[in-house]
């Protein structure tokens, strides 16, 4: 007996199913994010001296940073599947991924712009691990641009899906931003680090708050996807037997 | 492959044709390109050392600015007539097609602007050794531009307010090109090796002539349905 790996590729059994689990993936991530945030701000070792305690941003720097990449990697991917599959809800899942990708990219310049204030005294500096993320931000902007640019559903979603997929490029380059071959060429803010080299504490309070940002990350696309359900959806009949639309229209 | 090979000939011979019929339409980017590279010293001030370090983006900039002038236009004269879907009819791949049309464009707009960078340089007073790496960084990196921003020209066919769109798209995508191509030209500044620039610069325009017309024959595909 195979497994039907496409029951809730139907927008129809998967509207239900994610209406179901996201308060579990919202609890767990405020859950996650109270723990990480306690651990990393209040009980991991004093490894550095009192004036340099603005290093604890990385609690958030960080897992934004990786959530900002990741995210990208999904919606390409989910862009691909839509592509091979012809399934219109990995379309959606796609579109509603970039918003938060978007968000979380913003997320970890900004912070990384405080924490280079702190201590470089600079809110912004042309390093190439910034510059490569800032370019991950401009085509999430136009992605949601692109899709919001077509009326026709049916092309904004393979338009885009083309456009996703064409600027995966950029994921490896920031991966690889710090490897700079001549220090005295592309001075580096971002030092290579190697996971063994980080204090243990601050790694697994740093790994908290990744998923707690990954959980949080289910939760809104999953009410975002929701949302595109009800939207495109609007005039088929399950939609208009849901008891939450069904409600509202008694109503007006 | 024989009819391939035609295919691509016609098409190119076609573009240029027209293109000849139009000549204010290739002269327009190639005088914008002129223009907007001697905007820069009217605004900075004409010191010489100034205009030494800026040289190289600025005439990196200007050529991705009016590289992405005319692309809108790309597809859209024979999208509006119905060319294009005749095109995409032909039992050859839409990839020949794409291919022949990014050459012409290149053709167009980035074999000149390559032929007029020696008086930029004469502008902005570079040095003799100079002047042959901006013409090669533009030679290696310019065919890119027009394989990049086929994409997003076929993704925005048709579209209100394409042409916005389209620098929205296409300017993020252009920039590893900006940052070799100007960075061959500030090497040679200094006499410093630029093998690595041109390598990469060729990387890129490799890489782009592989995977571009795939996505841009997609992108067609959908644009049209």
């Amino acid at each position: 007996m195979g497994i039907n790996w496409f029951r809730y590729a139907s927008p129809a059994s998967f509207y239900p199913l994610a209406g179901k689990t996201i308060p579990w993936f919202v609890a767990s991530a405020v859950l996650l994010a109270i723990g990480g945030l306690y651990w990393g701000f209040f009980e991991t070792p004093n490894v550095l001296s009192d004036q340099k305690q603005y290093y604890r941003i990385i609690f958030v720097h960080v897992p934004a940073a990786w959530m900002s990449m990741w995210l990208y990697v999904v919606m390409a991917g989910w862009s691909l599947v839509g592509l091979v599959f012809n399934t219109r809800l990995s379309f959606m899942v796609a579109a509603a991924t970039a918003p938060t990708g978007a968000i979380f990219t913003f997320l970890a310049l900004w912070t990384g712009a405080f924490w280079g204030k702190t201590s470089w005294g600079t809110w912004w500096d042309w390093d190439p691990r910034m510059t490569s993320e800032l370019i991950l931000l401009f085509l999430y902007i136009g992605y949601m641009a692109l899709q919001s640019a077509i009326d026709d559903v049916r092309r904004a979603d393979r338009a885009s899906a083309v456009l996703a997929m064409v600027g995966l490029f950029t994921i490896p380059l920031i991966y690889y931003s710090v490897n700079c071959p001549d220090p005295n060429q592309c001075a580096s803010l971002h030092q290579r680090s190697s996971m063994k080299s980080i204090e243990s504490n601050i790694l697994w309070a740093m790994l908290t708050m990744t998923l707690a940002f990954w959980l949080y990350s289910f939760a809104v696309i999953l009410k975002r996807v929701r949302n595109i359900i009800l939207e495109r959806e609007k005039y088929t009949e399950w939609v208009n037997e849901l008891p939450e639309i069904r409600s509202q229209q008694v109503r007006s | 492959m024989n009819r391939m090979w035609r295919l691509f000939r016609i098409i190119v011979l076609r573009d240029l044709l027209l293109a000849f019929r139009r000549r204010t339409e290739i002269l327009m980017s190639l005088f914008f390109f002129v223009i907007v590279v001697s905007l820069f010293p009217l605004g900075i001030g004409v010191e010489q050392q100034i205009l030494f370090h800026i040289a190289p983006g600025v005439v990196w900039v200007a050529a991705l600015l009016s590289s992405m002038l005319v692309l809108e236009r790309l597809f859209a004269a024979d999208y509006a007539d119905g060319t294009l879907e005749q095109m995409l009819l032909t039992s050859q791949p839409l990839s020949i097609v794409v291919m022949a049309k990014v050459c012409a464009h290149w053709l167009l707009t980035g074999l000149p602007l390559v032929l007029i960078s020696p008086l930029v340089a004469l502008q902005y007073r570079l040095g003799e050794g100079q002047v042959l790496p901006m013409m090669w960084s533009l030679l290696l990196g310019t065919p890119a531009l027009s394989m990049i921003g086929a994409i997003g020209a076929a993704l925005t066919l048709g579209l209100r307010g394409g042409g916005v769109l389209l620098s929205l798209l296409i300017l993020p995508l252009y920039i590893p090109v900006l940052v070799y191509g100007a960075g061959a030209i500030a090497a040679a500044a200094t006499n410093a090796p630029q093998q690595a620039y041109y390598m990469l610069l060729g990387a890129l325009t490799v890489l782009s002539m592989a995977l571009g017309p795939w996505a841009t024959s997609a992108a067609l595909k959908f644009s049209l349905e």
